[in-house]
């Protein structure tokens, strides 16, 4: 089972407490933006095989999101943090690149 | 090609089955061919199948980059329906299920089509007006459908307890030309058929590479070497993704786990399928007496084929109230595939911004059922540049804001 640490409350929930979010580090394009813009932030998705970044919800606990990094192709968990950043932490990088080196992932790498 | 038939298997009684051929053959990639399609599962051979049958385009490869049907046509629960509200839906679904009614005869391959009866359940108000309202559009589209009572229900599944405490059936929405059919056989078919017209089905050959110039296909690299092309379809499901990024576009698309099981076998007891949508499980009975079993997508991005087992046990928990008798039942095997879903549930065939390049994916949790339909509008998309079926179901639709929602109409069984 998936079990990932929440950096909110300290806790090391399994999935059937957490709820899966979707992509994280989206760009939000709204209301005056170009439709190519609004198009890319609404529908499309990195969706990669392999190092993916993802939002969580701790909904059956302290009900707050944060961000995972995760391995879709093995389902490795790389770590957590906070979602309040717009950017992966160096130490979540570093972890990434010690299992994949040369790892990129839309603007990161 | 040899026929299949009754006069063959006494022929072959009296030589000890010594003359069967190999069903499809196994080439070496040639240097260049004029359709390549990515996938060979049932979707990209019915593809390959009608771009020779209805178009006479023959110089075709199917590559696959493990083996043929292994994905998710091979992994599905075989349920075949075409009960959709929104008509672009059910156009390209009813063509599929009107082909598989013919599939045997036309492909010489019995692929076990069943038409032994779909219903879908309803447990809530919400789910009962859903399903008027879905019965309604069908009358409408020619989809023969009807919505029944809880004791027509109960006279159709003797063994459904429809007085739930917690979800009593309230009605259902039943085709009874829905069905099932034998999943890998329908794989197999197809490849016959394809190999029969001169079509190479290259195993074991991934694809490495896309190569483009000046904004058109040239061809794809793979593990067996380059190999040119002018079209290029993209047929492969759960990896659309990762295929499309080798051509430089991107899908919206996220790629889930989807699990299935199935229990001992055990005797005759539902000749129908079973669709209850607000407990997320479905369950039919096989021809070997197995009982199969589906359920609910995982919620996170997964390329594993491995499920997470709570899932399993929901889907298990729900159906044991609406089917008491399976509450003994030993379970066999359970698995999983990737299926690709997009954002309104609803397929993607469509050009791409790559000239030559098509893609067909996003058929999500329901893709088995859409097969010959699939193959049909693709072939027609791909030999004319254009398809009456596919014409809604391209990859700008989203851009539009034409959605064809079926996430709502099809809830999660799919």
């Amino acid at each position: 089972m998936l079990t990932l640490h929440c950096p909110n409350c300290g806790v090391h929930a399994d999935e059937t407490d957490l709820h899966a979010e979707g992509e994280a580090h989206l760009k939000r394009f709204a209301s005056g933006s170009s439709d190519d813009d609004f198009h890319d932030y609404m529908f499309q998705r990195q969706n990669p095989k392999g190092v993916h970044f993802e939002r969580w919800k701790h909904v059956y606990g302290c009900g707050k999101y944060f961000l995972a990094a995760r391995c879709t192709a093995t389902l490795e968990v790389f770590g957590t943090y906070s979602a309040q950043t717009h950017e992966p932490p160096q130490a979540i990088k570093d972890a990434i690149t010690a299992k994949r080196p040369g790892w990129s992932w839309g603007d990161f790498s | 090609m040899k026929k299949y038939s009754a006069f063959a298997i006494a022929r072959e009684a009296f030589r000890q089955h010594t003359g069967w051929e190999r069903a499809w053959a196994r080439p070496e990639p040639k240097k260049k061919y004029d359709v390549i399609i990515v996938g060979a599962g049932g979707h990209g051979l019915a593809t390959a199948y009608h771009l020779g049958k209805n178009y006479g385009i023959t110089n075709v490869a199917v590559i696959e980059k493990g083996w043929l049907g292994g994905g998710n046509t091979g992994r599905n629960t075989t349920i075949i329906r075409s009960n959709y509200l929104q008509d672009s839906s059910a156009a390209i679904y009813e063509k599929a299920r009107s082909l598989y009614e013919t599939m045997s005869q036309d492909l010489n391959y019995n692929v076990m089509f069943s038409p032994r009866g779909v219903i879908m359940l309803a447990q809530t108000q919400s789910e009962i007006r859903g399903y008027q309202r879905t019965a309604h559009a069908n009358a409408l589209q020619g989809v023969k459908t009807e919505w029944i009572s809880p004791q027509r229900v109960k006279e159709l599944v003797p063994i459904m307890n429809i007085d739930g405490p917690r979800y009593p059936v309230l009605g259902g929405l039943y085709q009874a030309r829905g069905g099932t059919a034998r999943h890998d056989a329908v794989a197999w078919g197809y490849a016959r058929a394809c190999s029969d017209m001169g079509m190479d089905i290259i195993q074991q050959c991934e694809v490495t590479g896309v190569r483009t110039n000046l904004g058109k296909v040239v061809g794809v690299d793979t593990t067996k070497g380059p190999i040119d092309c002018d079209k290029l379809g993209m047929v492969v499901a759960g990896h659309a993704s990762v295929l499309a990024q080798k051509a430089g576009f991107r899908l919206p698309i996220e790629s889930v786990a989807l699990q299935a099981l199935v229990s001992e076998p055990i005797k005759p007891c539902m000749d129908v399928v079973v669709m209850a949508n607000t407990v997320h499980g479905y369950m039919s009975q096989s021809d070997k007496g197995e009982m199969v079993i589906g359920g609910g997508t995982d919620g996170y991005n997964n390329y594993t084929q491995r499920g997470s087992f709570h899932h399993i046990e929901e889907t298990v928990r729900a159906l044991v109230e609406t089917f008491p008798m399976i509450a003994r039942l030993k379970m066999l095997r359970q698995w999983g595939g990737i299926v690709d879903v997009t954002g309104d549930r609803s397929p993607i065939l469509s050009k791409t911004p790559v000239e030559g390049i098509f893609v067909n994916c996003g058929w999500g949790t329901g893709g088995f059922k859409a097969i010959p339909g699939s193959g049909w509008a693709m072939a027609e998309l791909m030999a004319k540049g254009q398809s009456p079926l596919t014409e809604e179901f391209n990859m700008f639709r989203f851009r539009e804001g034409k959605f064809i929602d079926e996430s709502v109409a099809a809830g999660v069984a799919h």
